[in-house]
């Protein structure tokens, strides 16, 4: 295979109000034809800067290119005038970015923007450009897609959109394909679908792709090389059976250590990377990861490592080959340092907090009777409400005392809806929520005041979460101030007991949320949420939203506190694998309708309805030499305007009858307490 | 200690984290503080002119010099004279008094009334803000200055009919802009986060929602001082204002304008001061808004 892209020394530094930034230093990589290459590393290291670099789109925010070269197919990137780069971008290389939604022009229809590639490129007149376009869609699993051709953005899914972005990348036949997270933002069931339709289309086209993902599951499922970056460097680069077998660099350890798979030990602690990723404005001396890096000694903290050949692969750490052995023993490497050494990672620590037998027999501590939650359609005071959304449809469940209950499903599942009902954040249209046997629908406003001590929520967005304008004390003291009468030392002694018991520094107190990292604000929520000393906590999608190596810190954190505040949890995610961790029983949601319930292991040992089997097919494994068996669902999650007639599965089911299409199944209990919507459970 | 020590012992806090260290552009940062320091001083001057117009004017404004009738500028006239021999520079610091005040106070008294209606409308939304928007629309489809002569015209002519007329064609522009504030502010999450905290409603809106949504309505005030003296002169120009031995600085303006090619600093001066007026409480506005944005004073 020839070399396609090949990318030496190259340096990025952008322009900003703080000054020159140095985004990128010494990065070389290069891509042979044909191939994909995954670019991993948490957020903030680099790799998008990496891409955009290639496609020189970095001119458009004030980047420049100050050292090095870019090379595509023995062209010199770096030098080229704008019209000449005009006529390299979308036609020799192409881009997917991470939100399709935001990456289409809202006012053209999605044919005319295919059109336009086409056309610009002088490949093919209008009308030749419109049969492309539609044997482009059609190719890339859009139905219709002469009608789709003639849609607007808006009036297409997700999954759709991504879809047809792709269709549009490869419109001029592209060899480089970049795609920037492209299934992010997509539910698990469509991200499934989407890699596969990359993979198929690779081989079709012949093209390179250059694929960005912080998701390792990713990575082994789809690279056949990955290169791992770190705060603007690459600190290493091997074959991913190279890679997952026996990481060289100490960073890719811990970020291969923080993957939650479905075969890790429930409840167990999660080895992490602890600290953050260093901003660009104050990278550390020597190697960039050793404020980080257990193995970090006097050398690393005065000289910068350089990317070495150890053992066929590419690593830049002093230690790469001393260390290989030792990281790839298989023990737990990154060891968490500081006040949480305490608490290292063995099997001792796992934290049974299985109901004792019977426990859950008297009233349970949160008791979902019944619930509907219907939204109308159409805001006209005159027209009758004939037509509704039914977000949540009839569900009922308990929660016991103590456990965390998982909850999962697609967006449009009616997951968050169900939540905020609990928290009565959402009036329920229909049924009862009992909380410690006391319903809470009829409740008072003043009532619901006094219950809200008792029920906490943990956000997604921790950073929206938080009034911008707060300093961390007023933000964490705000529930104390609205409960409990204090006077300020009170209240300050117990913010930064609260600050240090989820690991911050207690001095942080005067700051805002703007001047910590992600990880750091998700804590801030978590301290909010636990300062009244509540007994319930609803995290929605708490972790989603963070990298894999804090995202592992932040559970490990809600399951310290859960043992000692005794908390119950309702752990809502689309992240299945981080839901089975954390969850004593999960409940699998589907158009507003509870479609199965099982204890974690049970539920993912045996699932019994087809859409759990789905969703568990759909999750990548971070193993590249395991091939997917299962082919996930297919198709996407309809409108829960309309839901389809019978099991609303039915339209996506692989096992669909005439029965399914017509009577509703009820849940009805598979096992032991293992209940399933299905009339027909595997 | 050695740095593998310095390494291990950290806690999970002492991360190293965003204490952004103000790389600073010093001279981008020069620049604009000087701007805020001139502006500082040119409103100093201005509102010591309105206080104490005596110290600083040479001559009375009433002061006719019949021997020097439309002097240009220079000598002992910085800005001239006019038809009468008056001295521009006098008038205009004597002026100063009037124009603020009805800047200042239409400013103030529009503000106040459109955020209040804004601020309802937007927090309460439903059928209360569909009323009041539409009141505010058909109160928009008047042109300004048509609605203020109909007011001005009916209470009769005085300062404070000024005022009122002025700043009630400026309420619809405010209460639109902090309403559609206040809407978006109300969907963040950290709105909802305060909900489900027990914080009760009025804290939420006074606690949260107003202070991240009035920014805006500031940097709008102070564009609003210059149109709201304009307006005023405008008013006593068609003799709706209140008619006295000193002009305010709009008045001059108007008087001028009729002899612009014989003697151009009549009206130049006094469109100078509201110029220079309105340049600096602009100024001053967008620093104050900054300085009160927590993520400008730090880092």
């Amino acid at each position: 295979m020839s070399t396609l892209l090949e990318i030496e020394n190259l340096t990025v530094q952008f322009n900003t109000a703080k000054g020159l930034l140095t985004a990128l230093s010494d990065v070389s990589l290069h891509i042979r034809a044909g191939e994909t290459v995954c670019l991993v590393g948490e957020s903030g290291s680099g790799k998008t800067i990496t891409s955009k670099s290639i496609m020189r789109l970095i001119d458009f925010e004030n980047g420049i290119v100050s050292g090095g070269t870019v090379k595509l197919d023995g062209d010199e990137l770096t030098a080229m005038s704008g019209r000449e780069l005009q006529n390299l971008r979308g036609k020799k290389m192409a881009m997917i970015f991470q939100e399709p939604m935001a990456a289409f022009d809202p006012v053209f229809t999605i044919g005319s923007q295919i059109i336009e590639v086409i056309v610009r490129h002088k490949l093919g007149s209008r009308k030749q450009a419109w049969a492309r376009g539609v044997e482009l869609l059609r190719r890339a699993g859009i139905p219709e897609p002469e009608a789709r051709m003639k849609q607007y953005p808006g009036e297409l899914s997700g999954g759709m959109l991504q879809r047809a972005m792709i269709a549009m990348a490869l419109a001029c036949g592209p060899e480089l394909l970049i795609a920037d997270e492209p299934t992010t933002a997509l539910d698990m069931t469509v991200q499934a679908q989407i890699l596969q339709l990359l993979k198929e289309l690779q081989q079709e086209f012949n093209m390179a792709i250059l694929l960005i993902t912080h998701d390792m599951g990713i990575a082994a499922e789809m690279a056949d090389r990955i290169i791992v970056m770190y705060a603007g460097k690459v600190v290493e680069q091997a074959t991913a059976s190279q890679l997952f077998g026996q990481p060289h660099h100490p960073y890719t350890k811990g970020l291969l250590q923080s993957i939650t798979t479905l075969d890790s030990i429930r409840k167990s602690r999660l080895p992490s990377i602890e600290g953050t990723i260093p901003g660009l404005a104050e990278l550390p001396e020597g190697c960039r990861f050793h404020p980080r890096c257990p193995h970090a000694t006097a050398k690393c903290v005065q000289e910068s490592p350089p990317l070495l050949k150890v053992n066929g692969r590419q690593a830049a750490c002093w230690y790469a080959g001393e260390l290989a052995g030792k990281l790839g023993d298989g023990q737990a490497v990154v060891q968490t340092n500081g006040q949480s050494a305490s608490r290292p990672c063995s099997p001792a620590d796992i934290v049974h907090l299985e109901p004792e037998p019977g426990y859950s027999i008297p009233s349970p501590f949160i008791d979902i009777i019944e619930v509907k939650k219907y939204y109308p359609l159409g805001r006209s005071i005159f027209a009758k409400h004939t037509s509704s959304i039914r977000a949540v449809d009839d569900v009922s469940l308990q929660i016991r005392r103590g456990e965390t209950f998982g909850l999962v499903g697609e967006s449009g599942s009616g997951k968050s809806t169900l939540g905020r009902m609990i928290l009565q954040l959402e009036q329920a249209t229909g049924g009862d929520i009992r909380f410690e046997g006391r319903s809470l629908t009829g409740l008072s406003e003043g009532e619901l005041q006094k219950t809200r001590r008792n029920m906490q929520m943990i956000f997604q967005d921790p950073y929206g979460s938080m009034n911008p304008r707060w300093k961390v004390s007023d933000i964490i003291g705000e529930p104390l101030r609205v409960h409990e009468a204090m006077n300020a030392s009170e209240k300050r002694i117990r913010i930064e007991a609260l600050l240090e018991s989820v690991g911050l520094n207690p001095k942080w107190a005067d700051r805002y949320p703007h001047e910590f990292s992600g990880g750091q604000r998700q804590r801030i929520g978590i301290a909010r949420a636990i300062a009244l000393r509540p007994s319930f906590i609803l995290a929605d999608e708490a972790v989603s939203a963070l990298d894999v190596s804090v995202q592992a810190q932040i559970i490990n954190l809600m399951q310290e506190l859960q043992q000692e505040l005794g908390l119950t949890y309702l752990f809502i995610g689309h992240g299945l694998h981080v839901v089975r961790h954390v969850s004593d029983r999960i409940g699998v949601m589907y158009l507003g309708k509870l479609v199965e319930i099982a204890d974690s292991e049970e539920l993912f040992a045996n699932p019994a309805h087809h859409y759990t089997r789905g969703l568990i097919a759909s999750i990548p494994w971070p193993d590249p030499g395991r091939e997917r068996i299962a082919a996930g669902i297919a198709g996407e999650i309809p409108s829960p305007s309309k839901p389809p007639s019978g099991c609303r599965f039915h339209t996506r089911c692989p096992a669909v009858t005439a029965r399914c299409r017509e009577e509703e199944p009820k849940l009805a209990q598979v096992r032991n307490s293992h209940w399933a919507a299905c009339h027909f459970p595997a | 200690m050695s740095a593998k020590e310095s390494v291990l012992a950290k806690a999970v806090w002492q991360e190293t984290k965003p204490a952004s260290p103000a790389v600073r552009n010093s001279r981008k940062r020069s620049v604009s503080d000087f701007l805020v320091y001139a502006a500082g001083a040119v409103l100093l001057f201005i509102v010591a002119c309105a206080l104490v117009p005596g110290w600083i004017a040479p001559y009375t404004p009433t002061e006719m010099l019949t021997d020097r009738i439309m002097q240009p500028p220079g000598g002992s006239h910085l800005f001239g004279t006019d038809y009468f021999g008056r001295d521009i520079f006098s008038v205009v610091v004597y002026g100063s008094r009037d124009s603020l005040l009805i800047g200042i106070a239409s400013v103030a008294a529009g503000l106040l009334a459109g955020g209040a209606i804004g601020a309802l409308a937007g927090y309460a939304g439903g059928i209360i803000d569909m009323v009041l928007m539409r009141l505010l629309e058909i109160l928009m489809t008047i042109p300004g200055i048509l609605l203020a002569l109909a007011i001005a015209a009916a209470l009769g002519p005085s300062l404070a009919n000024i005022v009122i007329a002025v700043s009630l064609s400026a309420v619809p522009g405010y209460a639109r802009v902090l309403r559609g504030q206040i809407m978006s502010i109300k969907g963040r999450p950290f709105i909802m986060a305060a909900h489900s905290i027990g914080t009760p409603g009025l804290s939420i809106f006074l606690r949260h929602v107003l202070p991240n949504s009035w920014a805006p309505l500031l940097v709008m005030g102070t564009i609003g001082l210059g149109t709201s003296i304009l307006m005023g002169s405008g008013l006593s120009f068609l003799g709706l204002g209140v008619i006295k031995e000193v002009p305010d600085w709009g008045t001059l303006l108007s008087q001028g304008r009729g002899y612009l090619t014989v003697a151009w600093w009549m009206a130049t001066f006094p469109g100078m001061a509201i110029t220079l007026l309105v340049l600096s409480v602009n100024l001053i506005g967008d620093k104050l808004r900054d300085r009160l944005d927590p993520k400008h004073t730090r880092g």
